[in-house]
C-alpha cells in the first residue's frame, strides 16, 4: 500500500465511524407523578414553547411568577422557538429537549413512551380533561393540551349583513350563494384563502366530523376513503373548489399575506376565512389596532346540518409533555398541571378549556344560542391516520394538495375535480392496504 | 447502528494525525519536515471531514434505511428506497422546472459576459456600475425571496412600474405555472448575475493590456477584440460558469421555496426532497433522492468536462 491508499483508508474508516452514530438510551415507560407537597418540589425547568410572542412580551414570565406562589422552589425558564416543529425535531435526537415541551407533530404516537414521561392513566385523566386520547398509548396519557379550539368560519358581521344575510347558511350551496351576494353587494373579498401562507389551507381538514356529525370521523379516515361520495372531506374540498371556481376569492392567491389579512378582515375588506375559534382573539386584536369595531368579528360553523343541528368538533392545541430524560420530572409535572388547571391560559386566549366542567368561552356564545353540537372526536385511530397520510404522501394535514385544488379551480392546473379527488382517494386507500399488511 | 465499529475505528482516526514517536534524535529534523505539512492540514481537513464528508456518508447510510428523522429506531431496508425512487417517474417530472432555470442561466451568462466586457474598458462610473451589478449577490437569499414577493404582488412594484409605461398593471405574476417559473427564474438571474460578472471581470482583467493595444494598432474593433482576445482568454472561467449554472439549475431551492413553497408547478427536485423528508417524514427516501441528485450532478459535470476539456489558455 502506498501512502495515498493508507490515508484514504484512514479517512474512510473515520467517515464510516461517524456514519454509524446510533441513538442510544431507551429509558422507557417513566412516569411523571404529580407531587404531593408543592413546597418540597424544586429545580429549574425549561419549557419549550412555540408561543414566542408570549415569551417576548413577558406574559410567560407572569405565568411563572404566578406559578411560584404555589411552587416557590421551582424556577421556570422559557425557550421560545420560532420554527418550533423544525427545531424541536432535531433536538429530540438528543436528550436535551427541555423539561416541558409541546409534542411536535412529527413524533409518532407509538414513540411517545420513549420520549415523554406518562402523566397518568387514560381512565383516570379522561374524567377531568378533554383530549386525553390524543396522547394515549397503551392506556397511559403522555401529554395534555392547555387549550382547545373549534374550527369555523371567521366572518365580518357588518359585511355579511350589508349583503342582506341574517342567518347562518345551512348547506354548502347556500354558503356559496351568500358569498356571491357579498361579492355583488359589497366591496369585500368574499373569501380569503391565505394560499401563500399554506397552513390556513390545512385547516380545512378540520371540517372532518362536522358534516356527518360523527364522533368516529377520525376512525373513518383510517378505515375508508376520505373522498368517497358524501364523505366529510369531499364535502369540504368541493366547497373550497366551488368558492375558488366562482371567483369568490382574492385576486392573486399566490402572494397573500396572513398578517395583513387580519386587519383586512377586521375592517371589512375581507368577508370570510375558514380558521378556528383560536383566531377570533387575533382578529379582535387586529380590529382594535386598525381602529375597527372588534364586535364585528363573527364566528360560524361549517354550513352542514344533521337533523337540523350544526355540529362542530373540538380540537386540542399542542399537547404539553414531560421530557422522559428530565431530572426534575415532579417540577415539570407540577407546571403542566398548574398551567392546564389554574393559569387561565385558555381563558386569556378565548379558547375552549381542557377541563371538562369549565364553561364554554364567550367566543362560542353564539354557538350555544344556536344549539351547535360540540363533538369530542375519538382519536384512537389518530396515529394510524397520520401514518397513512405520510405513507400516501397525500398530506391532509399538509398544505400541498389543497394548493393544487385551488390551482385546479382557478385554472392554473389542468384536470377535473372528480379525477383529482378520486386520485387522492386511490393513493389513500392504497397506503391503507400497505400499512395493514 | 453498531457501536463496535465506532470503537474499533476511533484509534485509527486519532492516531493518524499525531504520527509515530521519533525513534532517534538524529533523524528528528527530517521526520518533522515530513510531518509539518500535515500539521497545517489538520484544521482544514478536520473541518472538511466533519462538515462535508461525514454528513454525506451519514446521508448515504440513511438512504438505506426507513428512518423517519426522529424515531430512535431505524430499520435497514437495503436498496428499497432506490427501487421506490426509480419506480415512481412522477418524482423526476419536477426536473422540467429546471429547464426554466437552465434557460435563465443562458441569459445570465450572456448578460454577465456583456457587462464584464463593457466595464473592463474605460467607462464613466465604472466602479459604481460594478458595485450595482455585484450587490444582489451579497443579499441573503431569504431576504431576496421576501423582497420579490412584494415585487410580484398583484398591484405590487412590478405592476406599478409597468403601469407607468401605460401597461395595464394588473397581473398575478406567480399565478400560472409558466409565468411563476419565469418570474422565479428571473429572480435567480438577478441574484446570481453578480457572481458570474465578477468571475468574468477578474478573468478579463488578467489579460495583459498590451494585447489590446497591439490589436488596436492593427485596427481591430471592439467586437474583434472580444472575439479573439477576451473570449479565448477567459475560456476556463466560462466553462466553469457553465458547469456551475447547470448544476445550480438542477438543484434550485431557496428562491422558489421561500416565494411559492413549490406551489403552482414551481416545485423543484430539492423542494420535493425537503418535503419528503420534513413533511412526510420519509428521511430515508429523501436521503436516497439527495444521493441520486448528487450522482446526476456529478455525471452532468463529468460529461461537460469531457465535451469541453480544460485546456491551457494560450494567448501570447
Amino acid at each position: 500500500m502506498n501512502r495515498r491508499t493508507v490515508l484514504a483508508l484512514a479517512v474512510g474508516a473515520a467517515l464510516l465511524a461517524s456514519g454509524c452514530t446510533g441513538t442510544g438510551g431507551t429509558s422507557k415507560g417513566a412516569d411523571a407523578d404529580a407531587p404531593d407537597d408543592p413546597a418540597k418540589v424544586d429545580g429549574t425547568i425549561t419549557v419549550l414553547t412555540h408561543r414566542t410572542d408570549l415569551v417576548q412580551d413577558g406574559t410567560m414570565k407572569k405565568y411563572a411568577a404566578e406559578f411560584n406562589k404555589t411552587y416557590p422552589k421551582v424556577k421556570v425558564e422559557f425557550d421560545g422557538l420560532t420554527d418550533y416543529e423544525g427545531e424541536v425535531k432535531i433536538r429530540m435526537n438528543t436528550e436535551n429537549y427541555g423539561d416541558v415541551l409541546m409534542i411536535p407533530a412529527v413524533i409518532e404516537k407509538k414513540d411517545y413512551p420513549k420520549f415523554f414521561a406518562s402523566l397518568g392513566t387514560e381512565a383516570e385523566r379522561s374524567k377531568k380533561y378533554r383530549f386525553t386520547d390524543y396522547t394515549t398509548v397503551d392506556g397511559k396519557v403522555y401529554g395534555q393540551s392547555p387549550l382547545g379550539a373549534v374550527p369555523g368560519f371567521i366572518y365580518n358581521k357588518k359585511v355579511w349583513s350589508e349583503a342582506g344575510i341574517t342567518d347562518w347558511p345551512t348547506t354548502p350551496a347556500e354558503f356559496l350563494d351568500d358569498l356571491k351576494a357579498i361579492k355583488s353587494k359589497t366591496d369585500a373579498i368574499p373569501y380569503y384563502t391565505n394560499f401563500k401562507d399554506m397552513w390556513p389551507l390545512t385547516q380545512w381538514t378540520q371540517v372532518n366530523g362536522s358534516v356527518g356529525c360523527d364522533e368516529q370521523a377520525t376512525t373513518k379516515l383510517a378505515e375508508g376513503d376520505p373522498w368517497a361520495d358524501g364523505a366529510d372531506l369531499r364535502t369540504a374540498d368541493t366547497l373550497l373548489y366551488d368558492i375558488v371556481r366562482e371567483g369568490l376569492i382574492e385576486k392573486d392567491p399566490t402572494t397573500t399575506n396572513w398578517e395583513a389579512s387580519k386587519p383586512k378582515l377586521a375592517k371589512g375588506e375581507i368577508a370570510t376565512m375558514w380558521l378556528g375559534s383560536w383566531a377570533v382573539i387575533q382578529m379582535q386584536g387586529a380590529a382594535k389596532q386598525a381602529g375597527a369595531d372588534s364586535d364585528d368579528i363573527g364566528f360560524m360553523p361549517f354550513p352542514a346540518q344533521k337533523n337540523g343541528t350544526f355540529c362542530a368538533v373540538t380540537l386540542p392545541d399542542y399537547n404539553q409533555a414531560v421530557n422522559v430524560n428530565s431530572d426534575h420530572k415532579a417540577a415539570a409535572r407540577a407546571w403542566i398541571d398548574w398551567f392546564t388547571d389554574k393559569s387561565g391560559y385558555a381563558d386569556a386566549n378565548l379558547a375552549l378549556s381542557p377541563l371538562k366542567d369549565a364553561p364554554l368561552p364567550d367566543v362560542l356564545g353564539p354557538y350555544q344560542e344556536a344549539g351547535v353540537k360540540l363533538l369530542d372526536l375519538d382519536d384512537t385511530k389518530g396515529a394510524q391516520v397520520k401514518s397513512i397520510d405520510n405513507q400516501s404522501e397525500v398530506g391532509i394535514y399538509k398544505p400541498d394538495y389543497r394548493q393544487e385544488l385551488v390551482d385546479l379551480a382557478r385554472g392554473a392546473r389542468k384536470g377535473s375535480l372528480d379525477d383529482f379527488l378520486t386520485g387522492l382517494g386511490e393513493k389513500w386507500t392504497e397506503a391503507q392496504k400497505n400499512l395493514g399488511s | 447502528m453498531t457501536d463496535t465499529t465506532r470503537k474499533a475505528a476511533r484509534p485509527v482516526s486519532q492516531a493518524a494525525p499525531a504520527g509515530p514517536a521519533p525513534p532517534s534524535a538524529a533523524r528528528r529534523p527530517r521526520r518533522w519536515r515530513g510531518v509539518t505539512p500535515w500539521l497545517f492540514l489538520i484544521a482544514p481537513l478536520a473541518l472538511l471531514i466533519a462538515f462535508t464528508y461525514a454528513p454525506i456518508v451519514n446521508m448515504v447510510a440513511y438512504s438505506f434505511t426507513d428512518w423517519d428523522g426522529v424515531s430512535p429506531e431505524l430499520r435497514y431496508t437495503g436498496a428499497e428506497n432506490y427501487t421506490e425512487l426509480f419506480t415512481r417517474p412522477e418524482l423526476f417530472e419536477v426536473f422540467f422546472v429546471s429547464g426554466y432555470y437552465l434557460a435563465a442561466s443562458v441569459v445570465q451568462i450572456g448578460a454577465a459576459l456583456y457587462f464584464a466586457t463593457v466595464l473592463s474598458f474605460n467607462v464613466r462610473f465604472r466602479n459604481f456600475f460594478k458595485g450595482v451589478l455585484f450587490f444582489p449577490y451579497l443579499i441573503n437569499g431569504v431576504a431576496i425571496g421576501f423582497v420579490f414577493l412584494y415585487f410580484f404582488q398583484d398591484g405590487g412594484t412590478l405592476d406599478a412600474i409597468l403601469s407607468l409605461f401605460g401597461h395595464d398593471g394588473d397581473r398575478s405574476w406567480l399565478g400560472t405555472p409558466t409565468s411563476a417559473n419565469v418570474s422565479l427564474a428571473g429572480v435567480s438571474v438577478w441574484r446570481y448575475l453578480g457572481l458570474n460578472f465578477v468571475l468574468f471581470l477578474g478573468a478579463i482583467q488578467s489579460i495583459p493590456g498590451e494585447l489590446y493595444e497591439a490589436a488596436e494598432l492593427d485596427g481591430a474593433n471592439r467586437w474583434q477584440q472580444f472575439r479573439h482576445i477576451i473570449a479565448p482568454g477567459i475560456r476556463p472561467v466560462l466553462s466553469l460558469s457553465v458547469i456551475l449554472s447547470v448544476s445550480g439549475s438542477l438543484s434550485v431551492f431557496e428562491i422558489p421555496y421561500i416565494m411559492t413553497g413549490g406551489a403552482t408547478g414551481t416545485e423543484t427536485f430539492v423542494i420535493q426532497t425537503v418535503k419528503l423528508a420534513f413533511q412526510f417524514n420519509k428521511t430515508g427516501l429523501a436521503s436516497a433522492a439527495a444521493v441520486v441528485l448528487l450522482l446526476i450532478i456529478l455525471a452532468v459535470t463529468w460529461v461537460q468536462r469531457r465535451l469541453v476539456p480544460d485546456d491551457k489558455v494560450d494567448l501570447v
